[in-house]
């Protein structure tokens, strides 16, 4: 068998992170803004800054950080067990979910130290949220050919260019942002750096997108020469490419890629038992809580490799397309299931939810990179290219 | 460490000609004298009782063995007995699990699609809370006519078995699992194949790996070899000697979805030659099409689940299924 499928074996969550849900559930119950199901179900999009506040409060954002900067040092399964909990709860996460899941992991592992004592802090007391600056108007799947560029100064770098599709900007204090710094788009991976920007800075200007369910989610950010001071760069000049693709497998590993769809399953199950129509569609129920039992074991199996230390980027990359086609699958298959008699009412809410994910769910296997280019990577480590 | 041991042997008796030519009709005599004689009959057998009181999770490995080297006897059935049946009650030869009985009006006894029913010496056949030992050479044997299969339907008129008290649905559990093990080892098998396959294979210049449509059908069939296998092992992770009912149903329903899926993709890389005789792969994709129907396919499985799912008293189906198979013996 190849070496990727041997890494495919039964993973545990420790007796630890298992105590650890409990304590979630507890404050999941007392501090969860009451919503609907589809307002739930924009989870990881749901943005509450006053909600993540409350989280800092116990610890919770910057979970995995170390305790001198503000973190509450727990691995990355007891993440695995709170992720699991917010996400199935459908909570308005967002305000700290990428600095939370990337942006402090990557200061952790490539900032200074000035860098750590900088943001760390601010990140776990939900003081300062992040976005990520990859995509660009030309630079979508293909993101080494970036033309965003930072030019060195007297003192320090001029940024120019623009990024796009970029989640949450308008309410974000600092983009991670993937720029060249030499060379051009021909170079590919070379020359290529990251910066943390101050979004507050003269020259950035943020235009939300909406998109077709009504929200705005991402946005345009330009930098019309935007001066950085050196301490912006982060981990080595023409060193982006590699912390970059370090950075794509915390994107990509976690929960998030199997339980976009989850509130509207749980929804239906819902109503099915309230109507006592579930006969007609155990099989269809079964069939989902099979996939998902395996997928959240192969998500788990991913979590333990990040805690050996390892960066499962392909094993994340196969979870992810994966976990993506489940999360697609549930509302074209509620759809059906709940039009299949015309004679028999739609919970209005359940509606409502299933419209919303059949309308979005397209993003499921957009955002953190495409099926076509995260089957390219399965590929490749399957040795094919 | 049993799983290496078995494999040098299943390299020389279960190697594909050897395969072939059980299939054909020759006896495997010989294939399982060089089991039995290991003392492999006995991996799940208790110490006291002269076994190796193998843990489940010390058998997935074993089983997915059995799968990837298509061994064409109920090896695996044979060393479950030892857990369902006393010391005193195992008959010698080989042993086969009967997915089901039926009790005809005349009070014969009818299994059909019994997996090895054309040459096990027994089947252990389930009723409610009774488990039959039936010696096969009482019965009448007929064949399914589907070409290579060993699989067949046996009758027997009257009660010509031996009784012993069980829980119900051990068999069926036990042997869903059994089949979801060997459904992953195939299909890990399956996928090696294809995968140096693409390698090797040259068109228009070059490896058709190298071709983008062909990656991404095998990086499809990665995804679900990986799921498959875990869904597989998961079964197997229980302190009991018996699998417990959710797990398994979960494991079935998934390595039985999956085969569809690995197997047309493995046929469509593999071009024309896949499908010949003198070709392996097709000793192992006809083998996964007949495991994924043997003990329930996952249109019955996946009833089994969804039914627990809307019985169960937990709001959150992320709840079910993390404790749901933890925690719930199905066979106290
Ligand atoms: C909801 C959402 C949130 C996002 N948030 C962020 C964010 O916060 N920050 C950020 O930087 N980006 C973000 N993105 C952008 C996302 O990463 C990109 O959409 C994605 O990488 C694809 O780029 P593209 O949209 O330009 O499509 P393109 O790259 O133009 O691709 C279009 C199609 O062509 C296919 N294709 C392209 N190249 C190949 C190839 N070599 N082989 C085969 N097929 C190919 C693609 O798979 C796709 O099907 C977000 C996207 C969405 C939908």
């Amino acid at each position: 068998m190849s070496e990727l499928l041997s890494q495919f074996r039964l993973a545990r969550l420790p007796d630890e992170a298992e105590a650890f849900r409990s304590d979630v559930k507890a404050f999941l119950r007392a501090e969860m803004p009451p919503a609907p199901a589809d307002v739930r179900s924009r989870s990881w999009m749901g943005f509450s800054a006053e909600f993540s506040k409350k989280m800092a409060e116990r610890g919770w954002v910057g979970l995995t950080l170390p305790r001198e900067y503000g973190g509450a040092q727990l691995d990355a399964f007891s993440r695995f067990v709170l992720v699991e909990e917010l996400l199935v709860s459908g909570a308005p996460v967002s305000a700290h979910w990428i600095a939370d899941r990337q942006s402090g992991p990557l200061i952790l592992k490539y900032g200074s130290e000035a860098q750590r004592r900088a943001y760390l802090p601010k990140i776990c007391a939900a003081q300062a949220f992040f976005c990520i600056g990859m995509s660009e108007p030309n630079s979508g799947s293909d993101l080494a050919s970036v033309g965003t560029r930072a030019t060195k100064v007297a003192q320090g770098w001029r940024l120019s260019g623009r990024k796009i599709w970029t989640t949450n900007a308008p309410h974000c204090h600092y983009m991670i942002a993937l720029v060249r710094t030499s060379g051009t788009a021909e170079d590919r991976h070379r020359g290529l750096s990251q910066f943390i920007v101050d979004l507050s800075l003269p020259g950035v200007t943020v235009r939300p997108i909406h998109d077709l369910a009504g929200d705005a989610h991402f946005s345009e950010v330009f930098f019309d020469d935007v001066l950085l001071t050196d301490d912006a760069l982060i981990g080595n000049e023409g060193s982006g490419w590699e912390q970059v693709t370090a950075e794509l497998a915390f994107e990509r590993s976690g929960p998030e890629r199997i339980y976009s769809s989850i509130i509207l399953l749980d929804h239906w199950i819902a109503c099915l038992r309230r109507s006592a129509d579930g006969e007609a569609h155990q099989e269809t129920i079964g069939r989902l809580a099979v996939h998902l039992a395996t997928l959240r074991n192969m998500s788990i199996t991913v979590t333990s490799q990040l805690v050996r230390g390892a960066s499962p980027i392909v094993e994340a990359a196969l979870v992810k397309d994966i976990g993506t086609e489940f999360e697609q699958s549930i509302p074209a298959i509620i759809e059906s299931a709940i039009a299949g008699d015309p004679d028999v009412d739609i919970d209005p809410d359940l509606y409502r939810t299933v419209a919303y994910l059949s309308h979005i769910s397209p993003t499921f296997s957009l955002r953190g990179g495409t099926r076509e280019i995260l089957r390219g990577m399965i590929a490749r480590g399957l040795g094919l290219r | 460490m049993f799983a290496e041991a078995l494999e040098d042997i299943l390299k020389d008796v279960s190697a594909p000609a050897a395969v072939r030519s059980i299939e054909a009709g020759q006896s495997p005599a010989l294939l399982w004298a060089a089991i039995a004689d290991a003392g492999f009959l006995e991996l799940l057998a208790s110490e006291e009782n002269g076994g190796a009181g193998l843990a489940l999770p010390d058998l997935y490995p074993v089983l997915t063995m059995l799968g990837a080297h298509a061994v064409p006897v109920p090896f695996a059935q044979t060393a479950a007995a030892r857990v369902l049946l006393t010391p005193d009650q195992v008959p010698t030869g080989m042993l086969t699990f009967a997915p089901v009985v039926r009790r005809l009006a005349n009070g014969s006894i009818s299994c059909p699609l019994v997996p090895f029913g054309l040459i096990a010496d027994h089947v252990l056949a389930q009723e409610e809370d009774r488990l039959y030992l039936l010696p096969a050479k009482d019965a009448v044997c007929e064949p399914t006519g589907v070409h290579g299969s060993l699989t067949a339907t046996l009758s027997w008129r009257g009660d010509s078995g031996v009784a012993a008290a069980a829980a119900p649905g051990v068999i069926a559990t036990f042997g869903a699992a059994i089949h979801s093990a060997l459904i992953a080892g195939g299909m890990q098998r399956v996928f090696g194949m294809t995968l140096q396959y693409a390698n090797d294979r040259a068109q228009f210049g070059k490896s058709i790996g190298k071709f983008q449509a062909i990656q991404h059908q095998i990086s499809v069939a990665a995804e679900h070899v990986a799921a498959s296998s875990i869904a597989a092992e998961s079964a197997f992770q229980g302190v009991g000697p018996v699998p417990e009912l959710l797990a398994a149903a979960i494991a079935k329903s998934r390595t039985s979805e999956a085969v569809p899926l690995v197997a047309s993709i493995a046929h469509a890389v593999h071009g024309a030659i896949g499908v010949t005789e003198e070709y392996d792969l097709q000793l192992y994709t006809r083998r996964l099409h007949e495991w994924r129907m043997s003990h329930g396919a996952e249109s019955y499985w996946n009833r089994v689940v969804g039914r627990a799912v809307i019985a169960s008293d937990t709001s959150l189906v992320s709840d079910f299924v993390r404790t749901a198979c933890a925690s719930r013996p199905a066979f106290a």
